[in-house]
């Protein structure tokens, strides 16, 4: 009797566990299809649109002409200024913090503020784009004013993986370095950083590829979806590739959601390459420096 | 005596100054990082500073009772009405909506890439999350007006083109790599002896992952639920795009809501005059968002030190 009901049990518990490994296959399996649900719905929609002439015209009222030269222009513009302002200042406090501070209560507190930035929201940015930038230093809506506000979107995510990657120099290198009369600065610029330049450089990539997607900051300091111009200046207005998508993704014609669609084609494709890179650098680089 | 003294400086003199130099150099250059470092703590102090001083001209125009417990925000018809509860409604609605999307799912697949999953499965879906995790948050909008809303509308006849369940669909989706990927961290963390024990005791697989691994990190998996939904209040581009622009007083997923981050959106686009109290509310909405995304990071920070400590 007692044996039976033991035995029910047993049977009812191994359900339950099998049950339990099934639901959790299947939410793993979700994840995986909604990428492809995702990629598919893209590229369907918007691969026919794709050709030369989309890439090289300006965007238009008609859909058939619209392309996107000047939200491609934008946005290289914007990615040069922001890895110009952004990397240097990054890698900067990165070191600063790795290589200068003694564990105190003012680096502590100093860390604690960038972990949190790296949680502000990025349309926050925006918002101190608007009202430093675009109005206390009269930029008005420009290129400058824009890569400042990406750059300080992508800066904390900057320091963040530089530090990673100082922080797996190991000690030794350093201590060789000084043992054999090196200075601080010397043993830095010349052991630390270049030992330390695969993981640098793989999370500065991935920085700007979340820069690039970025279109929240850019709408707040005020970045125009159209307009037959190209920037020339750090002055002039701009358009970026996100805003253009988010424009045409906005209307209700089927005919500018599939030019969104292709733009979105074109985005990750940037994208693409720009992780490619990354995991590139990763393993050509990272590999024979194996201590 | 005098000779050997000034054998002994002669050479020393062209040495000095290079060392004097170089000492000037390394202090500039420590200053100059100190700087950088300086300059993120500058970045927190005025994005305070411009909100606090933006929203307080705004408080001097509208009162703050009236901001926090208006249930009208009409910001654009006259006579205008600045209450902000419609807009917190329709946050708390999308991050409700995604949270119910993204925890159960989440959850599962982190338990099954920890527990479950043999190495190369686990090494096939981590690259997918990542790659979810690195998709900008506009194509997402544009996944919610073009696939998920169709989809809603078939199912609810009743909902319209722009509705709140989209959006929870996207950001759920969204914030879905960020729950995975962190508890996945904590559950692998949890050391091996204390699944041996369980199954030593004659558990099953079920019992120890339930009743032995999850609940010893459940504050790393907390952490992870709270740094999700800290995203998703901030979540900007979709949320527009999908829940539109209608601010509701409502907890119907079918309806149109305009969320804080939509507010903000709607405004920026406009030809909204400096300094009217329509442009002023976006920094006063703005400094709620700042508040209630400090507050959730710094709950899952204090939550991740502690748990950390126990296993170190």
């Amino acid at each position: 009797m007692m044996a039976a009901a033991s035995r029910s049990r047993r049977r009812r518990m191994k359900w339950v566990s099998t049950l339990f490994a099934a639901a959790c296959l299947a939410s793993a399996l979700v994840c995986v299809l909604m990428l492809v649900v995702l990629v598919w719905n893209v590229v369907s929609t918007g691969a026919s649109w794709l050709n030369w002439s989309f890439l090289t015209s300006f965007p238009s009222r008609n859909p058939q002409q619209a392309g996107i030269l000047s939200a491609l222009a934008g946005s290289l513009w914007l990615i040069v200024l922001t890895a110009v302002v952004a990397l240097p200042v990054g890698v900067g406090a990165a070191v600063y913090l790795e290589e200068y501070a003694r564990p105190s209560r003012w680096r502590s507190f100093i860390q604690t503020n960038i972990a949190n930035l790296a949680g502000v929201p990025s349309i926050v940015y925006g918002i101190l784009g608007l009202g430093l930038f675009v109005e206390a230093m009269e930029m008005g809506a420009s290129v400058l004013a824009g890569a400042l506000t990406l750059s300080l979107v992508v800066l904390p995510v900057v320091i963040l993986t530089t530090q990673e990657a100082l922080r797996a120099v190991p000690g030794s290198i350093r201590h060789a370095s000084y043992a054999l009369g090196a200075t601080r600065l010397q043993t830095i610029s010349r052991q630390v950083l270049p030992a330390a330049l695969p993981g640098i450089m793989t999370g500065v990539i991935l920085a700007l590829s979340r820069a690039i997607g970025e279109a929240a900051p850019l709408v707040a300091v005020g970045a125009v979806a159209y307009g037959p111009f190209l920037p020339a200046g750090l002055n002039d207005q701009f358009s970026a590739l996100p805003i253009q998508i988010f424009n045409w993704s906005a209307r209700p014609q089927a005919e500018f959601h599939q030019l969104a669609a292709a733009a979105i084609l074109v985005l990750l494709v940037v994208l693409t390459c720009m992780n490619a890179v990354a995991v590139f650098v990763r393993y050509r680089f990272g590999c024979h420096s194996r201590w | 005596m005098s000779l050997a003294s000034t054998q002994f400086e002669l050479p020393a003199l062209p040495l000095a100054e290079p060392r004097v130099r170089r000492r000037t150099f390394e202090k500039a250059t420590h200053a100059i990082l100190f700087c950088c470092a300086l300059l993120s703590v500058l970045t927190t102090v005025s994005i305070v500073a411009i909100l606090a001083v933006e929203a307080s001209r705004f408080f001097q125009e509208v009162s703050i009772v009236e901001f926090l417990t208006g249930t009208r925000w009409a910001p654009l018809f006259k006579p205008q009405h600045f209450g902000i509860l419609p807009l917190v409604c329709g946050t708390l609605l999308v991050v409700g909506g995604s949270a119910v999307i993204a925890i159960p799912l989440g959850m599962g697949t982190a338990i099954f890439l920890s527990e479950y999953a043999p190495t190369w499965l686990r090494d096939t879906i981590k690259p997918v999350l990542e790659i979810l995790a690195g998709i900008p948050s506009v194509v997402y909008g544009f996944f919610a007006i073009v696939f998920v809303s169709p989809w809603v509308q078939w199912l609810f006849p009743s909902a319209g083109v722009f509705n709140a369940a989209s959006a929870c669909i996207v950001v759920g989706i969204m914030v879905l790599p960020m729950i995975v990927s962190l508890s996945d961290d904590v559950l692998r963390a949890v050391p091996r002896s204390l699944r041996e024990g369980a199954f030593a005791l004659g558990a099953t697989k079920f019992d120890v992952t339930v009743g032995v691994v999850v609940p010893a990190a459940l504050s790393g998996i907390m952490a992870s639920f709270l740094l999700a939904i800290s995203r998703a209040i901030g979540e900007t581009m979709a949320v527009t795009l999908a829940a539109g622009a209608t601010p509701n007083l409502t907890l119907n997923p079918l309806t149109s809501v305009q969320t804080m981050t939509a507010y903000i959106v709607s405004i920026s686009q406009g030809d909204t005059p400096v300094g009217s109290p329509e442009y002023l509310a976006l920094f006063a909405v703005g400094l709620a968002l700042f508040v209630a995304t400090l507050l959730m990071n710094l709950l899952a920070q204090w939550i991740l030190a502690r748990s950390r400590e126990v296993y170190e």
